[in-house]
């Protein structure tokens, strides 16, 4: 069968009429999007340096439809790129030409709240935050809170085991979720894990959770639900230098205090998040620490004085414990809302490294000096707790030449993390930004592996083909794909 | 977000407006997550960031707007929730105002859909015809089913809207003027609106005699009527700018006579639209006239309140009933996303005496919004039942809300009566027990105050 010899006479997209056909076998009309105008919608994410339009959109809601959808691709050879919220900063949900997008925006159910088991199973369009509000009548939460955690889907907290200001106590995406159903690139239903700790066998979902959608569409997650502290409440603590902060955090975490979070910012974001949320950040220190305790009042009160006898030691010019919880959330409206406020100044590509807390404080000064040396702002907000650094390289988009600067300046950034013994992700993935940052991190023979472990999953390499990996090494893997294909069709 | 226009496109004033408000946007996504009409479909083209996406396109190319754009346009209910959640102050009431003009002028609309809004906007402002039309709807009522089954949905969501009784006639008609007995404080303009006058005057009744009560004198302008809100939520600038110049005038006329305290609305949605007459005129060379300046229409904007916004400096003294009435109260998302109003009725109304309720999920819109119920029934029907449960959930007596519009969607999908919470107050502080509430009565004692 010729690919993409027909074309579908209604709209423009270079969707073969026959697998059309089927996909409308399958789905609605309202489930299907192929005009122009509509197909642009989907050819962005949050990371909008990069849009490429798809053949088609496809909106399916159950898991059987996306198994229906994923086998009928299979066998046109069209390839996937699975959607959430379409909010990673990495490109994770940019299409490719030659793709259908397919989006679990409508699968957005929550499918069954067990408090006794401490699991919520969901449909994995839900959004993360959603997850939290059924359950917090009950006295749950869903722990993981990505700053995005308002729109971003479970799917894609899995697909980049997304992490958050909290898990610096809670963990990440991978250490709260208790099993999957995952359809397969040839359109098979797949279950891992269920609503108890420890499966038999290989830990497969530690293999699902970070896999990008490269290896499988994960469609249902049970995640687990931990109990509500009893309380908890953020502290300001304002420096006149980022070393002092990033010594400051070295040395809470040195002395075995576990805050819930520890967060970061430097002076242009303090700026910017106060003028968004006013939330009564000091706007005359080079250095914002927002840090949360939780537990008992008792335990908070304890936890705090010593957070600040160990402060005292690098010279914190401004001290606030939020006295109320309106003062506390509106503290931490002002973190969460901290990208999305940037854009009030700038365009911005937000990096996503991550650095051993020892060398905080020296990678932070090296982050400046290679910013001013592209004549760069640089805008510094970030989970310091767990050393996951933010750093967001500020540019007026409509320059023309001037994102290739930008891609070069990040590159150097993230390779300064790899020098400091970090990596390059910390939880936004690598998508397509960091796909050809990917040596930095590893050498051939180790992206050799990982890349057979998805042609084992995707013999095809039809799922999210062009991410994660640098495309001179993924391309002798693709061809494979395509040869097994034609193997198929003989 | 990076825009492409070019130089001589920039020097249109209208795409200079849309690239100051694409620039602010960082395509994060935020906004999708809150948007009313997202959490229903789940498409990204029925969400602020796509339809923001889309006009960017559309305006960039040059091109005229299209069946795509159309449709998801014209299936925003202007709620304006993106505005609260976005982080990023992206405008985008305004841009949703320009691209509705550009789709009323350049867009693809069936005969059909010309027609149904064309009606709209020729009866609803008009107290006059929509009595008349009132009038037919009820004879024509039977035909309702009908009209669903040969798929003119809107023409038959119309028809199951209109209220099934005549409503009783108003206490204060037309216009005139109530002077509070005793000391008088403020004299205030009250702008009585248009559907409002006709399907429910009790809120306007009740508005007078409790602003009278406390020495506000209040006058309802002979030239008063409806704000221009309908029509320019479907894109009928000019038609907007009528109603709109109509008003100022009225107000300019007074103000003349001795300077005014205030111009008092008790239309959330109208509120949203009068209080943005200075942008409307300012950004709309066009509706200028020489009686009419750019900045008479900011003086009026900047006159205008919330009849919550006033009232809540106000001491009313003890109320006059003892009851454990519970009320929900719904915010309308003209008061809470576009004015920013978030408890002002929920206050006065606590200290009136009533036990007050949130509603979870306050932020999404009833489906209401405006004509929304009649143009786009299917959307609107499943917003409708979505507020009716969370409603139901925090077991309310009463429900109160602080937009006509809101009240009637409310009223049609649950079963716990509605009100304007003016009318709750009213109640409270001396005045009659509102419409549909006389089952409550026995609930409730008076304080004998004498």
């Amino acid at each position: 069968m010729g690919l993409f010899s027909t074309l579908h006479d209604n709209s423009t997209s270079n969707l073969p009429r026959s697998a059309l056909a089927e996909f409308q076998q399958v789905l609605q009309p309202n489930q299907i999007i192929l005009d122009e105008m509509g197909r642009r919608a989907y050819e962005t994410d949050a990371f909008t340096a990069y849009k490429v339009m798809p053949l088609a959109v496809l909106l399916p809601s159950s898991t059987q439809e996306v198994a229906d959808i994923t086998a009928i691709a299979h066998r046109f050879d069209i390839p996937i790129i699975p959607r959430g919220a379409g909010t990673s900063l990495a490109g994770g949900a940019i299409p490719i030409e030659t793709a259908i997008v397919l989006c679990l925006s409508r699968m957005n159910k929550i499918l069954d709240i067990n408090t006794t088991n401490r699991s919520a199973k969901v449909q994995a369009g839900v959004t993360n935050l959603a997850i939290s509000d059924a359950v917090s009548d009950q006295g749950f939460f869903y722990a993981p809170d990505p700053s995005s955690q308002l729109a971003c889907t479970i799917a894609g907290n899995i697909a980049m085991n997304s992490g958050g200001a909290h898990c610096l106590k809670y963990g990440v995406t991978t250490h709260n979720l208790m099993g999957v159903t995952l359809v397969t690139s040839e359109g098979e239903i797949l279950e891992f894990g269920g609503d108890y700790l420890d499966p038999a066998g290989y830990d497969f979902l530690s293999l699902i959770v970070g896999s990008e959608g490269g290896l499988g569409i994960v469609t249902e997650a049970t995640v687990m639900l931990r109990p509500k502290a009893e309380g908890a409440r953020p502290l300001l603590l304002g420096f006149e230098t980022h070393e002092e902060a990033g010594d400051c955090v070295a040395a809470i975490i040195g002395d075995g205090i576990t805050p819930v979070a520890i967060e970061f910012m430097d002076r242009p974001a303090i700026k910017v998040c106060e003028d968004f949320a006013q939330a009564g950040y000091p706007l005359d220190v080079e250095a914002l620490l927002l840090i949360e305790v939780e537990g008992a009042p008792l335990e908070i009160d304890e936890s705090l004085q010593k957070i600040i006898r160990t402060a005292s030691q690098f010279n914190p010019v401004h001290k606030r414990l939020a006295k109320s919880d309106e003062e506390a959330a509106a503290i931490w409206l002002g973190r969460k809302s901290a990208f999305g406020a940037i854009g009030r100044i700038s365009e911005y590509l937000c990096m996503d490294g991550v650095i051993p807390l020892s060398k905080l404080s020296s990678v932070l000064a090296k982050i400046n000096e290679i910013c001013a040396s592209h004549k760069l702002d640089v805008a510094n907000i970030f989970h310091a707790g767990d050393g996951n650094m933010h750093p967001l390289i500020l540019y007026d988009a409509n320059k023309p030449g001037i994102i290739e600067i930008v891609e070069k300046c990040g590159a150097e950034i993230l390779e300064l993390c790899v020098l400091a013994g970090g990596c390059i992700t910390g939880e936004h993935g690598v998508g397509l930004e960091k796909r050809d940052l990917m040596p930095l991190q590893f050498n051939e023979m180790d992206l050799v592996n990982q890349m057979r472990i998805k042609q084992l999953f995707d013999p095809k390499w039809l799922l999210n083909p062009d991410k994660v990996f640098p495309i001179e090494i993924s391309k002798v893997f693709q061809e494979e794909g395509s040869l097994a294909s034609l193997r198929d069709e003989t | 977000m990076k825009t492409e226009f070019t130089k001589r496109q920039l020097r249109n004033d209208n795409i200079q407006l849309a690239n100051d408000i694409f620039r602010r946007c960082v395509h994060c996504g935020l906004c999708t997550a809150t948007c009313s009409s997202y959490v229903v479909v789940g498409d990204e083209r029925d969400s602020p960031r796509g339809r923001i996406y889309m006009i960017k396109d559309m305006l960039e190319s040059g091109t005229v707007p299209d069946k795509t754009l159309t449709t998801h346009m014209d299936r925003c209910l202007s709620c304006f929730s993106c505005m609260t959640t976005c982080p990023s102050g992206v405008d985008y009431m305004h841009l949703s105002d320009l691209a509705r003009e550009e789709i009323e002028t350049h867009g693809p609309r069936s005969f059909y859909d010309r027609m149904i809004r064309a009606m709209l906007s020729s009866t609803l402002p008009y107290p006059g015809r929509f009595n008349v039309m009132l009038l037919l709807g009820r004879l024509a009522r039977p035909l309702q089913p009908l009209l669903a089954i040969v798929g003119l949905k809107q023409m038959a969501a119309m028809l199951e809207m209109l209220p099934a009784r005549r409503k009783k006639s108003p206490e204060f008609k037309g216009g005139g003027t109530a002077r509070p007995k005793g000391q008088q404080h403020k004299r205030v303009l009250l702008m009585t609106g248009c559907v409002q006058q006709v399907v429910r005057p009790s809120i306007n009744d009740a508005s007078i005699r409790l602003m009278a009560r406390q020495g506000i004198e209040v006058i309802v302008p002979e030239k008063s009527g409806c704000c221009g809100a309908l029509d320019l939520h479907m894109g009928k600038v000019e038609k907007a700018g009528v109603h709109a110049r109509r008003n100022i005038q009225a107000f300019k006329e007074l103000e003349e006579q001795m300077p005014l305290d205030g111009i008092i609305i008790n239309a959330s949605g109208c509120g949203t639209t009068v209080k943005d007459y200075g942008h409307l005129f300012g950004s709309n060379k066009s509706l200028r006239s020489k009686k009419i300046k750019a900045e008479d229409a900011v003086k009026f904007s900047e006159t205008v309140f919330d009849i919550s916004e006033f009232l809540i400096n106000y001491n009313f003294g003890t109320a006059q009933l003892w009851s454990d009435l519970k009320v929900a109260v719904h915010i309308p998302c003209s008061m809470m996303h576009g004015q920013k109003i978030t408890d002002h009725p929920q206050t006065l109304l606590r200290n009136a005496g009533f036990t007050v309720l949130p509603i979870d999920e306050a932020h999404i819109c009833c489906g209401s919004a405006g004509v929304y119920n009649v143009l786009q029934p299917e959307i609107a029907t499943s917003l409708g039942q979505r507020k009716a449960d969370h409603i139901s959930r925090a077991k309310p007596d009463i429900v109160a809300t602080a937009n006509l519009g809101c009240l009637t969607q409310i009223d049609h999908h649950s079963s716990v009566p509605v009100v304007h919470f003016i009318e709750l107050l009213d109640w409270a502080y001396g005045g009659p027990c509102p419409d549909g509430l006389e089952n409550l009565k026995d609930r409730v004692d008076h304080l004998d105050q004498d």
